[in-house]
């Protein structure tokens, strides 16, 4: 019966959703304040129902129940028991009901986090919300439905992928969600200000602390998958270009610029069209992303098994959301007036720069992305697109973004004199291109010219940010620095960590397959590798051959590395679990390969200096964020009557 | 706006040129067999032949068939095999064609479920099908 409920649960939520989406937008366009009214109740419905809805399935995978379709291809009684709970969203099915639950979150969060706000543009803001909602939840119930019974049941399940079998799939699916799906808020936010007609500072101040929020979880998501696909699939990679990847980074490059033209319309009034156009394409991008990892069109690690009327369910969601929002736009967006202008060297000017390049970064991301279904539907033949042009396309724009963020961070708003700032940052600039050339040639004795430039600008980045806080804490000198500032500070001296670990992880990295028979010995970017010999070593649900690795520089032993290849019980394919020996200066990486015959086995070996610092920076970056969001300015005030009674409805 | 527009034609171009030499197409053996696939990298797929993978013992290298059960091509590779790589099974090899007629694999693409198949693994071997039946 639990499943039934379950799936009774979400048809209610989608009712609620239905009622969110329709009879607020039509209070606030009638300036009727009790339809407008039932947004909250309606978003505080849909979460309770959603929430019941997603209690029934991870309770169907708890108790085992294998009458359940999804449960019975997704789990196996033998699976342990945490990984039967994060096994809700191991499959299509339950992923996208982790999708809706975590928009019902968000949507419940910003009900409650807008009571100061006019209730004409909450009311709009979660009416939006509850179109999409409706939307997803249709789409889930219609072709995706998570509670489908199998008849008859099935005695024991397929159990999980044993790649999913990892602790990174407690949090890593999770946090990419809450900031992938977190852009149908400043999505919802763009919306309702076209409708009201008000695109002001003040939407720009609301809509900021959210985007912020979303940025910093899709960036620890990322930076999750990003470490998880390192450590779990064996091959020593951190980035594969893969479309899925791309699929949740493009939406952070627009994030990323949204949240830098939102600071420049907060603060100036101006760039209003801009970052309204920039908001909807991060929740296209969102919904884009959802469309290639669960339509079946892409061949990628994550896609799952295809279905062509999944695929048109989601491009007409996304023809919807996105067609109707830009045909709003283009409706209103006459009328947004700038309130100022700038000049060439100015804070406005540089964040510009930024919005752009990061636009053209996005642009060949998704080039490189959508090429191979645009060529096939041309029936050109079948195509891939190789890493080599992402890296070498994403870093054109990427390396000049970077290095302008060093300037742009100093320079004031409105104007500044461009000898002031040069100044400034000079003794900075010189200290960065001396230690760029120099570190890559006394470290590893060779460099190319991307390395240094790379280098370079990494530090430079690094650099700049300290700036401020340094001249603060150690030389008492300055204006005290605000949340917002420590947070982007923060945030920017993470770009220039995650970029130095990027640069040297890749153009030092250490990589050779080998065959190896007991006793012998593999050198390594300084380092002894003594191959001991393989054993086996059991799991909970699996059985593997475990070799035993000593790891050596100078003679002396650092530690012991122990591989495996794992053979679970019930997907019996073999699994490459790698062992990693990491510090701050490099890692040293092993994946087991197989037997060749006379004692022998190949061994993947790995050597990445400081690739630590990539993991590092990603995680400063979201750190900035989350300190940016605590400053004064986004404190929501305590229950203050909402400020007045809104305009009325309609445009100006 | 003449500068702009000869700046945006210029990025376009070579962004276009990126993007095609960086182009990995997907060839069958039949394809191959006929003299179809270039010289430069491309991608091959199809079934490991049964009984066709040979390793030198003790050493990473090793030679297998890949069919599209109407021709066969011969690749030799010499780095770690995926794990669900075997014979009987699909499989996508990224490489070029040395002169002996050989495919000379720098990457056998891994798939992470024993029972997917690449589609465009699976459309050769139907095309396979489609002209022993003629």
């Amino acid at each position: 019966m639990i499943p039934e409920f379950g799936q009774l649960a979400l048809a209610l939520a989608l009712t609620l959703a239905l009622v969110q989406g329709t009879l607020p937008l039509m209070g606030a366009a009638r300036g009727r304040a009790d339809w407008m009214a039932l947004a909250r109740p309606a978003a505080a419905g849909q979460f309770v129902f959603v929430s019941i809805a997603f209690g029934a399935l991870v309770y169907a995978f708890l108790s085992d129940d294998f009458s359940v379709l999804f449960v019975a291809q997704h789990s196996n009684s033998a699976l342990p028991v945490f990984y039967k709970a994060t096994a809700a969203w191991g499959g299509h099915e339950g992923s996208m009901l982790l999708w809706i639950a975590v928009l019902a979150a968000w949507t419940m969060a910003v009900a409650a986090g807008s009571r100061s706000q006019p209730q004409e543009f909450s009311s709009r803001v979660l009416g939006v919300l509850g179109i999409v909602s409706a939307g997803v939840i249709a789409f889930a119930l219609l072709t995706s439905n998570p509670f489908t019974r199998l008849i008859p049941a099935v005695a024991d399940g397929n159990d999980l992928n044993p790649l999913l079998q990892d602790p990174g799939m407690i949090f890593h699916p999770p946090t990419l969600y809450v900031g992938y799906v977190g852009m149908a808020v400043p999505f919802a936010f763009a919306v309702a200000a076209l409708l009201t007609g008000r695109l002001d500072k003040n939407w720009a101040k609301w809509t900021r602390p959210w985007t912020v929020v979303a940025w910093l979880f899709l960036t620890a998501g990322i930076t999750m998958g990003s470490w998880w696909a390192y450590y779990e699939l064996g091959w020593g990679g951190w980035w594969f270009w893969d479309p899925v990847e791309n699929s949740s980074f493009m939406p952070w490059l627009m994030a990323t610029a949204l949240l830098h033209s939102l600071a420049v319309t907060e603060r100036r009034g101006i760039f209003k069209s801009w970052t309204v156009l920039l908001a909807i394409a991060a929740f296209s991008l969102s919904l884009l992303g959802t469309f290639l990892t669960r339509a079946g069109v892409m061949i990628s690690v994550h896609a799952f098994a295809s279905d062509p009327t999944r695929g048109l369910f989601i491009l007409g969601l996304l023809a919807l959301f996105s067609g109707g929002a830009l045909t709003l736009y283009a409706v209103r967006a006459n009328n947004l007036e700038a309130e100022g202008g700038f000049k060439l060297v100015s804070r406005e000017a540089f964040l510009l720069a930024n919005n752009v390049l990061l636009v053209i970064a996005t642009g060949v991301v998704l080039l490189g992305t959508l090429a191979p279904l645009i060529v096939e539907a041309l029936g050109l033949g079948k195509i891939s697109v190789g890493p080599p042009y992402f890296n070498l396309m994403f870093l054109l724009p990427a390396l000049p973004l970077v290095a302008l963020i060093g300037v742009g961070m100093h320079a004031g708003w409105r104007m500044m004199p461009g000898d002031a700032l040069l100044r400034r940052l000079r003794v900075p600039a010189i200290v960065a291109v001396a230690f760029g050339i120099a570190l890559p040639f006394v470290f590893f004795g060779t460099a190319s010219v991307l390395t240094v430039l790379a280098v370079s600008i990494a530090l430079w980045v690094a650099l700049s940010s300290l700036l401020d806080p340094v001249r603060r804490l150690v030389f008492r000198t300055g204006a005290p620095l605000t949340r917002g500032q420590v947070g982007m500070c923060l945030a920017h001296f993470g770009v220039g960590v995650f970029m130095l670990g990027a640069t040297v992880a890749s153009a030092y990295n250490f990589e050779r397959d080998f065959a190896v028979r007991p006793g012998d010995t593999m050198e390594a970017g300084g380092y002894e590798l003594l191959f001991k010999g393989v054993g086996s070593a059991q799991g909970p649900n699996f059985v593997a051959d475990e070799a035993e690795i000593e790891l050596r520089a100078d003679g002396g032993l650092i530690g012991v590395l122990r591989p495996q290849v794992r053979t679970y019980r019930v997907q019996t394919e073999p699994m490459t679990e790698a062992a990693i020996d990491t510090n701050m200066l490099r890692d040293v990486f092993v994946a087991l390969g197989e037997p060749l015959g006379n004692d022998a086995w190949s061994l993947r070996l790995r050597v990445k200096p400081l690739i630590s610092l990539l993991w590092l920076g990603a995680g400063l970056m979201a750190l900035g964020g989350l300190v940016a969001i605590t400053d004064k300015r986004y404190r929501v005030p305590a229950r203050q009557p909402a400020p007045a009674v809104a305009q009325p409805a309609g445009v100006s | 706006m003449v500068a702009v527009l000869a700046g945006v034609t210029l990025a376009g171009y070579f962004t276009y040129r990126a993007l095609q030499e960086n182009l990995l197409y997907f060839f069958s053996p039949s394809q191959v067999v006929a003299g179809e696939a270039p010289k430069r990298t491309f991608r091959l797929g199809g079934m490991v032949v049964e009984g066709s993978l040979k390793r030198e013992p003790g050493t990473l290298n090793v030679s297998f068939l890949v069919t599209d059960n109407v021709h066969s091509v011969p690749v030799k590779y010499n780095r770690v095999l995926p794990n669900l790589f075997r014979e009987g099974a699909g499989a996508v090899v990224i490489g070029r064609m040395n002169d002996d007629g050989e495919f000379i694999g720098d990457e056998v693409i891994a798939k992470h479920d024993e029972n997917y198949m690449p589609p465009e693994v699976a459309e050769a071997l139907e095309k396979g099908r489609a002209a022993q039946r003629e």
